[in-house]
């Protein structure tokens, strides 16, 4: 009787240390959910969410506070994959938050820019460069398409350009072809 | 005659009927210069090249008009001399049917060189010479358009070669270009093999080379008589034996796990055609500006032609006598490979390695497309031994990550299950389909990683500087309320001063 308490005993013990140990060892510093949803959106950073970023966003999502289906730009498949992660249930993009749109870059109209420099500071990814009563520029590599320096322009001299498909970017497509009823072929 | 060299067979594969004897009955042709030169940026897998030159400049043969951008790039060079009359998007040999940029020379009629050099290279070392190899513009004339200085380069990295592989297996049906180059310049390829040989300073260097190819075999047997560490190998004509991996394990039974390169196993593998534009190079000084190219087919008169770089495809078309049966068809590439060209308005370029007008059978109503009956002919026939029809499977239902979990990515895209599938699957369209999906997805996530960087880094500058504000303003409320206290204390300080002495003024007078 009073060995197999002790048994049990030391062995309490010996898991407690080393759960104790273990507990320390490998705390995980932040919320590791919110940097998986992050990874998933699409750091486009529009805030069309009605979060101020990506980041904000995935912390809401991560506590409660957001749906999955608030992020047009991360479209229908970022949407899947955030209800695989987060083991919910599918559901379609809310159309309050705005349409997938295809991806474009921003434009500076340069005759028309006046040096305000009031794009750059609402461009979530300093994509913008230029300093007062200069002209400004963008650049195209680093611009997410958030749209976001459009309403700021006074004299709307921003444009959003599609990105048009080239011999670059081109892709190969996803096989189509016609499949005959069996009663049409055997008639050929 | 060496006819059975131990030769070490791959899974799979496929004997197709080869139709090669189309284009071999008639001698390489050259046709004189065309009225314009069109030479698209993107001839060679990487980035664009960068332009050199710009509308109204005069150029030479040979002269450099568009460098290198960064390592995995490739030259190009002017293929005659004239006046560069327009740089635009034009229509290329390109599977997207997109056009892309291209300039355009109007030839003088002189077709005069810039001054060639041969490249010293004994005594300039490997380096110095992977950097013009750079600037050569030669890529592999095999078809894949690899920039050859990046192979020099692994193989440099790698250390000790030890052999090399010269690839003539020429594997696709109807390709004929390397087996009449061996045919008609062997000693000059001989030649370039001695020089690919010393540069790389190798201990062997192995031909290989199918058995349909006879006429070569002969020629080339000849030419290596007296040759002791040049050695021709001959394989059997199986489809697709002229992939560098297979041909490696054709030759030397080495089979390069994923992930790794020939160099890796101390072999470096160079396709016929770009062995002899390194020894133009080197021993003459010739950039790369033309090739050899089949024309075959459905024509009137099917031949092979050794043409300059962005002469117009029409024009050969139209000196090989035309279509027999129009349908205006061309297939770029050989049958397994290959792809529609969107037209035939559109220049040569460097892997423009074959051109088949369509024969009546390719464009004949297709097989209908059957369900998938599981039956495996395709996992068979796979050289990589993949299991294609998982691949479908996932492909079809665009289950990338699991496709990409069955090596996707090993895939040549060699048709050999498509061609057997009873199902006529379009198979390798669907595993093309897959992998420009996850290209772009990494490509996207990339993105987004940089995205992110950026934001987050913007995120802590204006942090910074808010509280860089908030500090100067503190520093400064705080040292202009000290000099206005002391200020006021000394006004008042005065102030008392002052009382003081009129009061001890008043009482001097008093008293």
């Amino acid at each position: 009787m009073i060995t197999s308490i002790l048994v049990v005993v030391f062995l309490a013990v010996i898991i407690g240390i080393v759960l104790g140990i273990s507990a320390i060892k490998f705390k995980v510093e932040g919320d590791p959910i919110i940097e998986k949803i992050d990874s998933i959106l699409p750091q486009t950073q529009c805030g069309q969410c009605g979060f101020p970023g990506c980041k904000p966003y995935a912390t809401a999502i991560a506590n409660g506070e957001a749906d999955i289906n608030q992020c047009p730009p991360g479209g229908d498949e970022g949407i899947h994959k955030l209800a695989d992660l987060l083991g919910v249930e599918y559901k379609p993009l809310n159309a309050e938050h705005g349409e997938p749109k295809p991806k474009s870059v921003a434009i500076i109209d340069e005759k028309t820019c006046i040096g305000c420099t009031l794009c750059i500071q609402a461009c979530p990814v300093d994509a913008i460069l230029g300093s007062a009563k200069h002209m400004h520029t963008i650049i195209e590599k680093e611009c997410t398409g958030c749209e976001l320096c459009l309403p700021p322009c006074p004299v709307d001299c921003i444009d959003m350009v599609a990105i048009e498909e080239n011999a670059e970017n081109w892709k190969w497509k996803y096989p189509v072809y016609k499949i005959d009823k069996v009663s049409e072929r055997r008639a050929s | 005659m060496k006819l059975f060299d131990k030769v070490f067979k791959f899974n799979g594969g496929i004997r197709a009927e080869t139709k090669k004897n189309i284009s071999t009955a008639q001698p390489i042709r050259k046709i004189p210069l065309p009225k314009k030169i069109v030479l698209p940026l993107r001839q060679h897998i990487g980035k664009l090249a960068k332009l050199k030159v710009d509308i109204g400049h005069e150029v030479l043969k040979g002269q450099l008009i568009a460098e290198a951008d960064g390592n995995v790039s490739a030259a190009i060079h002017a293929s005659t001399s004239g006046k560069i009359t327009a740089i635009e998007k034009r229509l290329i040999p390109h599977p997207s049917g997109l056009p892309d940029f291209c300039i355009e020379i109007s030839p003088d009629g002189k077709d005069q060189w810039i001054e060639k050099k041969a490249i010293p290279w004994k005594k300039i070392g490997l380096d110095k010479v992977n950097e013009l190899l750079l600037e050569s513009g030669i890529v592999g004339l095999g078809g894949a358009a690899f920039p050859t200085h990046l192979k020099l380069n692994n193989s440099k990295k790698a250390g000790a070669l030890n052999t090399l592989i010269v690839n003539a297996a020429e594997c696709e049906p109807y390709i004929t270009c390397d087996d009449m180059l061996m045919r008609e310049k062997t000693h000059e390829l001989i030649q370039g093999i001695k020089l690919v040989h010393e540069i790389l300073n190798v201990k062997e260097s192995v031909i290989g080379i199918e058995d349909n190819k006879t006429d070569a075999i002969n020629f080339i047997q000849h030419a290596i008589k007296k040759e002791k560490n040049i050695s021709l190998q001959i394989v059997p004509t199986i489809y697709p034996s002229g992939d560098a991996k297979r041909l490696i394990y054709l030759l030397k039974g080495i089979k390069i796990p994923k992930g790794h390169r020939s160099s890796d196993y101390g072999i470096q593998m160079f396709n016929v055609a770009t062995i002899l534009a390194i020894y133009r190079f080197i021993e003459f000084g010739e950039p790369s500006i033309s090739r050899i190219v089949t024309i075959t087919g459905n024509l009137k008169s099917p031949r092979n032609y050794e043409l300059l770089f962005g002469t117009p495809l029409k024009e050969i078309i139209d000196d090989a006598g035309g279509q027999i049966i129009k349908n205006d068809t061309f297939i770029m590439g050989g049958p397994m490979m290959g792809f529609k060209l969107p037209s035939i308005d559109v220049p040569v370029t460097k892997s423009m390695n074959c051109i088949i007008s369509s024969e009546p059978t390719m464009t004949e109503e297709k097989k209908p497309v059957l369900p998938c009956i599981r039956c495996a002919r395709c996992a068979e026939a796979c050289p990589v031994e993949l299991q294609p029809q998982e691949l479908f499977w996932f492909s079809k239902s665009k289950q990338l990550e699991k496709a990409e979990e069955y090596n996707l990515f090993d895939c040549i895209e060699c048709g050999c299950c498509s061609y057997v599938c009873p199902s006529n699957i379009p198979l390798v369209q669907y595993y093309r389909f897959a992998k420009s999906e996850i290209i772009e997805e990494r490509h996207e996530y990339e993105q987004a990683n940089i995205a992110r960087e950026r934001n987050e880094f913007r995120l802590q500058r204006l942090e910074r500087e808010k509280l860089e504000r908030a500090e100067r303003n503190a520093l400064r409320r705080a040292q202009s309320s000290s000099e206005e206290k002391t200020k006021l204390i000394d006004e008042k300080r005065k102030a008392i001063a002052d009382a003081l002495q009129r009061i001890e003024k008043e009482d001097n007078k008093n008293d």
